[in-house]
């Protein structure tokens, strides 16, 4: 299975934020879009998720070469796209167990048994070392920068997707908590599980090794490498790359 | 999600379904408001001299009254031409079977039966103007509680009844509806408590309204004695006519000292009536009182349930959840005043408002001088889900003690775009992320409620907002 931005453009607010995008990920691979800021990197992640705020002008996205543009949000969570979000959003009220039992049942026939559910959450959460009351807080209500980005991961881990965004995720995470959910997402690394990882630093690359690095500037991808890409960039900076 | 089919098909949802009920009944007083419909009623009832006595000067006050106007708009109630008093075909029971079948095909449908068997202590049923069936536990009988429509305790514990009835608590001159209440008022439940008893499990009253253009005026006087625990619900529920009806009830609370009650109400009215109740609690030292309501039917509402902290260490909690579509009014709150020194009390008020709704809260803090330090604490929030509804808040406070601490916070949201999007990105359909977000708005509320009513509450509330996006 494959996930294409081809030819992408995408504007916010009527501005035009990608000028012709293209990407392509397989199952199985690790890629890391890296950037400056105000590249672009979060407006690709948000039009690949569908977020209605972001107008794809033209191009294409598809998903195992059909295209998913007029499939929403939901739709495209369920047919295997998950996106971590950079600020994921507080639900009051709405318990993590009860919040991720529903998302899961949404995308089976019959309902998950309470043993399956509470083995899986178990096993995930141990993994990114968190407490098992967080199961009964509310949705990131609360939640530390450091523990919303956690929560992301638990639910990616929980939902299983072919596809996965992660936008960001690195940000606001000191080092440790850094290594715990970098260990998490290496923990899920399959070759069903296509992964993006979208970042301004190369340290969560040091954990996560992506198999592919671009370079994002202005819209665009402007260069694409290795594993080693990520490490010149460190050294030299974007400057070089912005003209 | 997990649908619960049950609560579907059985719920309080079901009836707002069919509205093309024939409405039968035994026996009614004629149209409009007469001292001669008002002894009436008291003869059909057999009641005692004192009793007539007791409406009679109820509707002196009543007519001297002016209709409020505050609060909502009550322009286009004919109140004068109202049914007063419809009653029920059958007699009062504590036998299922018993029951006329049209009544207890009513009551089937809202699963009283089986709620009565899986979590209740006792339960009444009110159809109308009077109460068809009556059932407590036997256990809790043998230890002295006693559960029973108001109009038994007149005729068999008439010395509580003349104590407590409309005396100290809500006086008919309390207000102009407490007044018209106190005249044509019947059924509703009456309960009391003993000393140091804990009643285990709720005791329940459904009421339901069928008849075009009634007036429903049940009385429920709840006497909790010292160190005594109480867990009381009511659920009210009416098919839709386009005449006009009233439901006017006295609620009335004594909560002794060290004692617990707890009384909630889920009421889900149809639209066109008028809901303009008086509900008040005494409570007395260290006791505590809850208040816990759901607030969806009904076209016009003017509710604001009241605690009088009497005793030091007296507490309240008025907990509520308001819901309002097209052309639903709700003007609650609450009311609370302290009146002994450390006494606590803590509102929390929420409010959703859709297609037009309009949500007030209306409350009023009092802290008298000598009530030394009390904590007041009240919050409202309110939850708008598009541009056309409304929400207000009107909090009053009159603060006669320095000592004390006080406070109000109100808060109105929406659900934003953002947040929508991030539950859809987990797969959620967009009436679903806005049911989560609402089931959890709610849920300080629901998690007071039995399980099947919290369920139930859910379920209304989704069905309220279905077609509410997209």
């Amino acid at each position: 299975m494959e996930l294409e931005a081809r030819n992408l453009h995408v504007s916010v607010d009527g501005k035009e934020i990608l000028k012709g995008l293209g990407l392509r990920v397989k199952q199985g691979q690790v890629h890391a879009i890296m950037g400056p800021n105000g590249s672009g990197k979060s407006t690709l992640s948000n039009a690949i998720m569908g977020n209605p705020k972001y107008k794809v002008e033209s191009g294409e996205i598809l998903l195992d070469g059909k295209s998913i543009l007029e499939m929403p949000t939901d739709e495209r969570s369920r047919a295997g796209i998950f996106l971590s979000f950079q600020y994921p959003f507080e639900v009051s009220g709405v318990t993590l167990t009860n919040f991720l039992r529903t998302a899961i049942n949404q995308r089976r026939e019959t309902p998950i048994s309470s043993m399956e559910f509470n083995s899986e959450l178990e096993k995930h959460m141990k993994l990114l070392k968190m407490k098992k009351e967080f199961a009964y807080r509310y949705l990131n209500e609360g939640f530390s920068g450091g523990e919303k980005k956690r929560c992301e991961i638990l639910q990616m881990s929980m939902l299983k997707p072919k596809f996965a965004i992660l936008d960001e995720t690195d940000s606001g995470l000191d080092i440790d908590a850094l290594k715990t959910v970098a260990k998490g997402i290496e923990k899920l690394k399959n070759p069903f599980l296509g992964i993006v990882i979208i970042t301004h630093y190369h340290r969560i690359l040091k954990y996560v090794k992506p198999d592919f690095v671009h370079v994002m500037v202005d819209g665009r991808i402007v260069k694409s490498g290795g594993a080693k890409l990520a490490s010149e960039l460190e050294k030299t900076g974007y400057e070089k790359l912005v003209k | 999600m997990g649908t619960n089919i049950n609560a579907l098909e059985k719920g309080f949802v079901k009836k707002r379904a069919s509205g093309n009920v024939a409405a039968p009944y035994a026996m009614r007083v004629e149209q409009g408001l007469t001292e001669e419909h008002i002894a009436e009623i008291s003869h059909l009832k057999g009641e005692p001299d004192w009793m007539l006595q007791k409406r009679l000067e109820s509707f002196r006050i009543y007519r001297k009254k002016p209709m409020p106007t505050w609060g909502a708009d009550l322009s286009a109630l004919d109140i004068e031409n109202i049914w007063p008093y419809i009653k029920p075909e059958g007699q009062k029971t504590n036998k299922w079977e018993e029951v006329p079948s049209y009544i207890k095909d009513t009551f089937d449908k809202l699963g009283i039966p089986e709620a009565e068997k899986k979590f209740l202590a006792g339960v009444g049923a009110m159809y109308d103007s009077e109460t068809r069936y009556f059932k407590i536990r036997k256990d809790l009988e043998a230890m002295g509680v006693i559960f029973v429509d108001t109009d038994t305790a007149v005729q068999e514990y008439p010395e509580l009844v003349k104590e407590y009835f409309m005396t100290k608590c809500v006086p008919a001159a309390d207000n102009k509806f407490s007044a018209l209440h106190g005249a044509l008022w019947s059924g509703g439940s009456f309960v009391y408590v003993p000393k140091g008893v804990k009643v285990p499990m709720p005791l329940q009253i459904y009421f339901m309204m069928n008849y075009p253009g009634e007036g429903q005026f049940e009385h429920t006087l709840i006497i909790a004695e010292e160190g005594s625990e109480i867990n009381y619900i009511e659920g009210c529920s009416a098919p839709r006519y386009d005449t006009r009806s009233v439901h006017s009830a006295v609620v009335e609370i004594f909560a002794k000292k060290g004692s617990r009650v707890r009384y909630t109400s889920i009421q889900n009215w149809s639209k066109n009536v008028y809901n303009l109740n008086t509900k008040r609690a005494i409570v007395y030292e260290d006791a505590l009182m809850e208040w816990v309501g759901g607030t969806l039917g009904s076209g016009k509402t003017m509710l604001y349930p009241c605690s009088m902290l009497v005793g030091k260490g007296a507490r309240a909690e008025h907990l509520n959840i308001t819901f309002a579509s097209a052309g639903q009014e709700k003007d609650n709150g609450a009311k609370v005043f302290h009146l002994a020194p450390n006494t606590t009390s803590i509102v929390v008020a929420k409010s959703i408002a859709k297609d037009g709704g309009w949500n007030k809260y209306r409350g009023l803090l009092k802290i008298a001088k000598g009530a030394v330090g009390a904590k007041a604490n009240s919050r409202c929030e309110a939850l708008l889900i598009d541009d056309k509804s409304r929400s207000d808040t009107y909090p009053e406070m009159d603060v006669k003690e320095s000592r004390v601490n006080i406070g109000h916070e109100a808060i109105a949201s929406r659900i934003s775009q953002e947040q929508l999007f991030y539950l859809q990105s987990r797969g959620l359909t967009e009436q679903q992320a806005v049911n989560l977000i609402i089931s959890g708005f709610i849920e300080p509320i629901t998690k007071l409620l039995p399980l099947e009513y919290a369920v139930e509450l859910n379920k209304l509330i989704e069905l309220e907002m279905e077609g509410s996006v997209g």
